[in-house]
């Protein structure tokens, strides 16, 4: 079977700071693939690479059996990938549900009531329907992460890439995004998660990543890589400078 | 009464600034664009009117039928072709490349039309007129304003109601994001100048009527835009409506006191208020 996603010796640098390095993997649709690294190892980019945001200076990018490596964020956007941002980053001056319709109408691309209906639903997974009339633009920090996951959704991704999403969140609030992101791969959505969270990474994922200095040291069965000694290593030594 | 008269015409006068300043109000309010051709733009509306309605012995206001969405595609066109590959951080490139826009129009129109003014015919309508206690007010002046309050109320409802009013409003909140959500923000700018110059041909067809018109007085249409979207605020289209309307008053009491003043008394009306309210009347809230 064809990966769903192929990135293939993927690299990418700014002068001499280097964010990926040949960097290569494959997700099989339907997986959640969990990304772990230091600060600054490259996640965010990979996630960038992916969605068009940055292109890569050598390499190729395969989506649902497309190379993609050339094509626009929109269209990328709108063949099903989704993402939402480590740094919230609402349409702050427009409503949550105005923001949430963007997603289901542009990238969705639904309509009218169908559009209205499923935002409402989502918004009710993410909690945030109580606040659909505010502006995204007053909404605390909790708020905007669940914006986030929010109009990712809306979107009705295939593939739905979070980036730090539980980072900030109480205990409580991360065993319920838990529950819902565990809802949303049941039906089918293929996930990458970056998480600093791992304790929440690996209630979902059936497969991590380690990256560090924009290259993959190790990938496999969840709890297999996070006790090799090398992941250990990487690990304790973001504890000691946390 | 005198006075009331010219408040009255003033007023009456103010809707069609306010449809000078709808579109610049509107690009500018979705893609910081300023157009400096804007002006042109709305002459090249009248002329292409003019056309219309000689090639086909339309009424005016029928033409507006023909011009309109005319306009609309070389907006599209314009944008797509053209200024979207000036827009960036730098705000220098799209001012230089409208203002060289400006000139080619300018030149074009009078390559094609001459230097003559032209006008256009629209009959009984030109000179018709109501008489209410005194006042004569003419039913032309009435219908432009009925227009220009129309037209933004359009526009309102298309940026606050509709799909694409809240691609607008993304793509002007949020570039990046907005790609990211699958929004094709050359597309949804294309669109955004084709709407801009459908109300521009709106614009150069009243003007067309209402006065005669040559190839250089786009210049002066743009600067009673520009008036009228910095007195009534940046991004608020009412307040462009009410900017429109204090320009147009200011400039018929001038003309009251001293006919040379017509001009002057609309300008020094603009500096006293952006002296004092530098975001206009009504900034919108959350600039």
């Amino acid at each position: 079977m064809a990966a769903f996603l192929q990135l293939d010796q993927v690299s990418k640098s700014f002068g001499a700071v280097t964010v990926a390095d040949a960097l290569s993997f494959d997700l099989q649709a339907g997986q959640a693939l969990g990304v772990i690294g230091p600060n600054g190892a490259g996640k965010t980019s990979m996630f960038n690479l992916i969605t068009g945001t940055l292109a890569p200076s050598s390499g190729k990018i395969t989506f649902d059996g497309v190379d993609i490596t050339r094509q626009s964020s929109a269209k990328r956007c709108r063949s099903g990938m989704a993402r939402s941002f480590q740094v919230p980053q609402p349409f702050s001056g427009m409503t949550v549900f105005e923001n949430a319709m963007i997603a289901a109408t542009q990238a969705g691309g639904m309509h009218g009531a169908e559009a209205e209906n499923y935002c409402v639903e989502i918004l009710e997974q993410t909690e945030l329907l109580d606040r659909a009339n505010t502006p995204a633009g007053g909404l605390t920090l909790l708020g905007r992460k669940r914006l986030e996951l929010t109009r990712a959704l809306c979107a009705k991704p295939k593939l739905l890439m979070l980036d730090e999403i539980a980072g900030g969140l109480t205990e409580a609030e991360c065993t319920s995004l838990v529950d819902t992101i565990k809802a949303i791969h049941g039906r089918g959505v293929t996930i990458i998660w970056i998480e600093h969270v791992v304790h929440a990474l690996l209630a979902v994922v059936d497969k991590l990543m380690v990256i560090d200095f924009g290259s993959k040291i190790a990938e496999g069965e969840p709890r297999a890589i996070m006790e090799s000694p090398e992941v250990q290593q990487i690990y304790l030594g973001i504890e000691a400078d946390g | 009464m005198e006075w009331l008269n010219a408040v009255v015409q003033g007023t009456l006068l103010g809707g069609l600034y306010a449809l000078f300043a709808a579109g610049l109000s509107l690009i500018f309010g979705v893609m910081r664009l300023v157009n400096i051709a804007h002006g042109d733009l709305i002459v090249l509306g009248a002329y292409l009117g003019l056309t219309v309605t000689i090639i086909l012995g339309l009424h005016p206001l029928l033409a507006l039928v023909i011009v309109v969405p005319a306009m609309a595609l070389i907006g599209y066109v314009l944008q797509r072709g053209i200024l979207n590959h000036t827009l960036g951080k730098d705000i220098l490139p799209p001012l230089l490349v409208t203002f060289g826009l400006s000139v080619i129009i300018q030149n074009a129109l009078l390559e094609t039309y001459s230097a003559d003014p032209q006008k256009m015919n629209a009959g009984a309508l030109e000179t018709a007129s109501l008489s209410a206690g005194g006042l004569s007010v003419g039913i032309l002046p009435l219908l432009t304003f009925g227009i220009a309050i129309a037209v933004i109320a359009s526009l309102q409802w298309v940026f606050y109601r509709t799909a694409l009013g809240r691609a607008f409003r993304a793509t002007s909140d949020n570039q990046e994001i907005a790609q990211l959500m699958g929004l094709n923000r050359r597309h949804i700018f294309g669109l955004a100048m084709a709407l801009a110059l459908g109300v521009t041909a709106i614009a150069g067809i009243m003007l067309g009527i209402r006065t005669s018109f040559d190839p250089s007085i786009g210049g002066g249409r743009l600067i009673f835009g520009f008036e009228a979207v910095i007195i009534g605020g940046l991004g608020n289209l009412w307040g462009t409506l009410v900017g429109g309307v204090i320009l147009g008053v200011a400039q018929t009491i001038g003309a009251k006191i001293d006919p040379g003043w017509q001009l002057l008394a609309g300008h020094i009306t603009f500096l006293v208020i952006l002296a004092f309210k530098p975001n206009g009347l009504f900034p919108r809230i959350n600039e």
